[in-house]
Formats: C-alpha cells, sequence, structure tokens
C-alpha cells in the first residue's frame, strides 16, 4: 500500500508541475497574492494528484482504445499493424455481432420506457393518491412503499440475476412453482431463458425490476419539489387527479425525466453483468447475446484485442448518438421552455 | 421503521387537527393506489424472501417444492458458501477494497471538486469538461487498454491495483457532485478564514470540509453502493488476482453447472444482499433525500 501511494505521488507531482506556475497570478482577480509554499504545495497535492491519477487510469485507456481500434494488435506481442477502418467493416459485417447490436437496440428502446413509465405511475400513486379535499396529501404508508421499492438498487447487480436465474429455474424455480399451483400446468418445467421467444422478455423484467425503485424515489422527489400552489390552483380550476399528473406533474419533473431516460439508455446499452448472470453464453439462438459480452469474450478469451477496441468505440458512439437524440427530442417538443421553477 | 411512520402521522395530525372529510372517489384512488403499491411491493419483496428461506434448504428440498419451508433451520449452507465455497475471504477482500478506495476518492475528489468550484486558473474549465468525458463514455471502452496499462505497472490481479482503478473511476461523479456544493458554500467564510491566518491547507481541511459534510455523506453513499457491487472492472482486471465479492459470486454460480450445491449459492446470495440491505435501512432517509440532488444539479 505505502509503495503504491509513493507512486502516484510521483506522478502527481510530474503532471500538475505543469499546471501550477501559470495558476494563481494572471487570472485570479479577487485577491492577488504572491505565490507562497503555502499556496504551490496546495495546487500541487490537491489539483495534481487527482488529476494525475485519473488521467492515468481512466482517460489514457479511453484514447487508447480509439488508436488500438485501427490496429490488428493481439495483445501479448509489441507488434500491431495500423489497419485504419478495417476492423469497423470486420464488424459491421459480422453476423453475430449485427445480432448482439440488434439486442442492444431492442433494449434500449424498451426498457427506459417500460421503467420510466411503470415508477412514474407508482411515484404518481405515492405522492398524490391521498385525499382531494384540504391539503395535498400523499398517501399513508407511503414511505414503507418507498423505502421497500428502493431494496433492488442496493442489491449488488450480479446477486440479482443469479437470484432471477433461480427463480426462472425450469423444476425448482419460484415462478413456474407459483404459475403451477394457480393451475397453470403448461409452465411445469418451461424454460423462460432457455426458450428463444422468452428469454430477452425474461431478461428485460429482471432488470426493469432492479430500476423501477430508484427513479420512483427520484420522481417522487421531483415531486414534491413542485409548490403545492400549482396542485391547488389546477384542482379549484376542476382538474382531476389525472389531467393533474399529465399538464402539472410530468411537464414540471420533465428534466428528472430526461436524465432517468439517459441513464437507462446508457445501462442498456451496456447490459453486460444482467446478461453474464443470466445466459452467460448469449442465450438461446444468442438472442440475449449485447455487445458488451461479445466485446469482453473477443477480447479476454479469443485476444483479439484491436477488434474489441473497435467494438468499443462502436458502444461509445452508441452512448453518445443516444444522449444527443434524448437531448434532441425533449428541446424539439419544448423541453426547458416553461420549466424554469 | 414503524415507529418512523407513526410519529410522522403523529405530526400531520398535530397540524392538521381537522381531518378533511373523505369523497368516495378519494376512496376508491386510495384502495387501487394501495391495491397497486402494494402488489409491486409483493413482486420485489418475494423474491428475496424465498431466496433467503431456500438458503435454509438442501438442494433436494429445493427441487421438491419451492414453496415449503425447510425441513430444519440448518446453517451448514452458510458454512459450506462462506469457507468452501470462499464467500468469507471474498467479502473480506471486497471490504478492504471497497473501504480504501472509498476514503481515498472521497478525499482526492473533495479536494479536486473544492480547487475546481473555488479557483479560476487557466484550464479549469478544461479539466471540468475531461471529468464531464469520464461519466459520459462506457467503462467497456477502456477496459482493453487499461488491462495492459495495469499489466505494465505491475498491478495487473492485485488489490492495490483494483482500489487505484476503482478510485479513477468514481472520480468523476465525486468531483461533479462535490463541485456544486462546494460553489455554493459562501466566499465570506474563507476570507474570514484566510484574515484569521489560516493558510490554503487549514482553511479547507478545517473550515470548508466540516461545512461539506452533507455533500460528502450523500457521495460516500452512492460511492460505496457503486463500488460494492462494481462487477466489469475486477472480471477484466482482476481476473486471476484475490476475488472481490461480485466476482466471487459469480465464479461461484458459474460452477453450478456441474456441482450442484443450490443451498450454499442462496446462501451465498443472501450473504451479499443482508449486508447492504441493512447498511441501506439505515440510511435511507440519507440517501432518498440525496437522490434528486444528485441528478438534478
Amino acid at each position: 500500500m505505502t509503495s503504491v501511494k509513493a507512486k502516484t505521488l510521483r506522478v502527481g507531482d510530474g503532471a500538475s508541475a505543469v499546471v501550477v506556475p501559470d495558476t494563481a497570478p494572471p487570472a485570479y482577480k479577487r485577491r492577488r497574492k504572491p505565490l507562497t509554499f503555502d499556496k504551490i504545495s496546495f495546487f500541487v497535492v490537491f489539483l495534481g494528484l487527482p488529476l494525475a491519477m485519473y488521467i492515468l487510469f481512466v482517460i489514457s485507456p479511453f484514447a487508447q482504445a480509439f488508436y488500438y481500434s485501427m490496429t490488428d494488435w493481439s495483445g501479448f506481442s509489441p507488434n500491431m499493424n495500423f489497419t485504419g477502418f478495417q476492423n469497423y467493416q470486420k464488424l459491421f459485417t459480422d453476423d453475430i455481432f449485427m445480432k448482439a447490436m440488434g439486442n442492444n437496440i431492442l433494449l434500449v428502446i424498451f426498457l427506459p420506457i417500460i421503467t420510466i413509465i411503470l415508477s412514474l405511475v407508482l411515484a404518481t400513486l405515492v405522492t398524490v393518491g391521498g385525499s382531494s379535499k384540504g391539503q395535498i396529501k400523499g398517501l399513508r404508508n407511503s414511505s414503507f412503499y418507498r423505502v421497500v421499492s428502493f431494496f433492488p438498487y442496493t442489491i449488488p447487480a450480479i446477486a440479482i440475476g443469479i437470484m432471477w436465474g433461480q427463480i426462472y429455474d425450469p423444476s425448482g424455480g419460484l415462478l413456474n412453482g407459483l404459475l403451477t399451483s394457480l393451475g397453470m400446468d403448461q409452465f411445469k418445467s418451461f424454460a423462460w431463458l432457455g426458450d428463444k421467444s422468452t428469454a430477452m422478455i425474461a431478461t428485460m423484467f429482471v432488470i426493469v425490476w432492479g430500476f423501477i425503485g430508484f427513479y420512483m424515489v427520484l420522481f417522487v422527489a421531483g415531486i414534491k419539489g413542485i409548490p403545492a400552489e400549482l396542485f391547488e390552483a389546477a384542482r379549484i380550476d376542476g382538474a382531476g387527479r389525472f389531467r393533474t399528473a399529465v399538464s402539472i406533474t410530468i411537464p414540471l419533473i420533465r428534466d428528472n425525466i430526461q436524465t432517468a431516460y439517459i441513464y437507462m439508455g446508457i445501462l442498456a446499452l451496456d447490459a453486460f453483468v444482467y446478461m453474464a448472470a443470466l445466459n452467460s453464453g448469449g442465450g438461446p439462438d444468442n438472442s440475449t447475446l449485447v455487445m458488451s459480452q461479445q466485446l469482453f469474450f473477443t477480447a479476454f478469451t479469443k485476444g483479439q484485442f484491436g477488434l474489441a477496441s473497435a467494438m468499443g468505440v462502436v458502444l461509445a458512439v452508441a452512448t453518445l448518438i443516444f444522449s444527443g437524440l434524448v437531448f434532441l427530442v425533449n428541446r424539439l417538443t419544448g423541453g426547458d421552455k416553461d420549466v424554469s421553477l | 421503521m414503524t415507529t418512523k411512520i407513526a410519529s410522522q402521522e403523529m405530526k400531520s395530525l398535530h397540524f392538521t387537527p381537522r381531518k378533511p372529510a373523505m369523497t368516495p372517489g378519494d376512496k376508491v384512488v386510495g384502495a387501487v393506489s394501495h391495491t397497486a403499491l402494494t402488489i409491486w411491493s409483493l413482486i420485489v419483496i418475494l423474491p428475496l424472501l424465498w431466496t433467503f428461506m431456500s438458503s435454509f434448504k438442501t438442494s433436494s428440498e429445493i427441487f421438491a417444492s419451492p414453496f415449503a419451508l425447510p425441513s430444519q433451520w440448518r446453517f451448514d449452507n452458510y458454512i459450506r458458501a462462506w469457507s468452501e465455497a470462499g464467500i468469507g475471504s471474498y467479502f473480506l477482500n471486497s471490504v478492504v477494497v471497497v473501504g480504501s478506495a472509498l476514503v481515498i476518492v472521497m478525499v482526492l475528489g473533495a479536494m479536486c471538486a473544492y480547487i475546481l468550484a473555488r479557483y479560476t486558473f487557466p484550464g479549469s474549465k478544461a479539466i471540468y469538461y475531461l471529468m464531464l468525458a469520464g461519466l459520459t463514455f462506457p467503462i467497456f471502452l477502456a477496459m482493453v487498454p487499461l488491462f495492459f496499462i495495469m499489466r505494465n505497472i505491475g498491478l495487473l490481479n492485485t488489490l492495490p491495483g483494483l482500489i487505484l482503478v476503482y478510485v479513477g473511476f468514481a472520480l468523476p461523479f465525486t468531483v461533479f457532485f462535490l463541485f456544486s456544493f462546494f460553489k455554493s458554500l459562501p466566499h465570506e467564510i474563507t476570507e474570514a478564514a484566510a484574515l484569521d491566518g489560516a493558510g490554503e491547507w487549514r482553511t479547507f481541511f478545517q473550515v470548508m470540509l466540516p461545512m461539506a459534510k452533507p455533500g460528502l455523506a450523500s457521495v460516500a453513499i452512492f460511492n460505496f453502493l457503486g463500488l460494492w457491487n462494481q462487477f466489469l472492472i475486477p472480471v477484466a482486471i482482476n481476473a486471476a488476482g484475490p476475488r472481490v465479492l461480485s466476482q466471487g459470486l459469480a465464479a461461484f454460480a458459474g460452477q453450478m453447472g456441474y456441482a450442484v450445491d443450490f443451498g450454499a449459492l442462496f446462501a451465498a446470495v443472501t450473504v451479499t444482499v443482508v449486508p447492504v440491505l441493512i447498511v441501506y435501512v439505515i440510511f435511507q432517509r440519507q440517501l432518498q433525500g440525496s437522490v434528486s440532488q444528485g441528478t438534478s444539479k
């Protein structure tokens, strides 16, 4: 541990030496003070140390990935040839990778919208389900529902995956046990994750289960931030609960919804943990294979690091395009116009 | 928990002594809301309860009936999971790695956020955007080069290596969250501290850091959850090293296809889930308050 610390300290000094000299005097208008040892050491340690670690372990790998993606590097030999966009060409003609990308697109379309609608409904029920007379009140015992709903978010994703893998188990699982005890004998040993038609839906359900509670809490906080007078005014004007939810609540927590949409979409483009836990091989007929799984396999099993880096770049570009689209749609449909509270 | 709810109800009763009359419509809406939320709560709780219950059963009991209670409450599943499957040592590794990474990232993140929020200098905007980039790109993009960076500095498959990488990837979130927090603290206080003769170091550690405590607590909870649940980084750069819990759990489940010990698997999942749930129930008020802060800024 000490040797590690010493190492980063040294790296820190080196990187921040460039930053420090032009820091204090020119742009700092409020108080002009001579550079003291106190100030210099303060900047070197406070800015240099975190920044050096961040650049070494986060930024430089990101940058290197773009370069590796244009080589045929196999990793363990120092030689690599620059091959331009050949890896990308290979990816876009590779049926398995295209299938994985298609699955990611499915996830990106359905996961955010299902999660957000369900959590919005639950958040609305919790906050405005109470009496319609007098003060706006939440539902009784609403904090119980909130605490319980948040449980899945605290559980490690891998544990969620393993748990649901057992629940979906054809013979000893909870789900088939429940269904057969309700008289549906056709599910006696139905393999939810082993059947092409249900594997993806079953997997999506698990991810949705894990995140509804988190977004519900987020939306509840957003709804509580809306001034009560607005709800009162709407009520006096004769708006019912449904009308209030659609015309008041949703426009006013629009920014929260946008944030939720982006987070959930980024998760859908990754989805590695859930897929690895539920169907590590990609599922029946690759029906739950996603790009991240293919990347991991290509890199750490097949050793094709150049190709795997190209997959990483495709993933990154997809993430950026997705976030950009969400911002654009929100802007075009009138976001951040009348919501400055 | 129940006492908390009770006291809340008391409070609201106290402030609105005249209970508004419930219209029939209200009753219907209330009943529907309660039904929907109860169903949802069951969907959350049942799988957890079932996992907990199954962790006391033998494999044959699990297959005989998914619902039946275990014939006796035996703990050998836990003992097997803890020692034979190695969950105990994985748990300890996780505590060490997450604990160290958390302390380091909170200190470094607070320092970096403080400088960025409180001083303007050429390049400060650039650093800010560099942090944003780290939040935007998927971790997957970094995995291949990171693997070789770790190998070159000799920290591949070691816990210190894992700690450093955890710190790096938790840093941008920490800085962003604390940036807005330090920005909101009044400038007069720094000036007062400077007039009283405190240097930059002293101002930070004795004046600003204590004032930022609520923000620090929220970030620490989120970072704890994020790092404790981290799966991809350990399987990529620590595949042959001493395993952390998430990684060990996956490996244990992966062997399951060959040597079926489902009771122990359920016990292992329970051991993973319960500590985090306890931490959550203790800190839930803090956490729920900070969900909105963390995402709206």
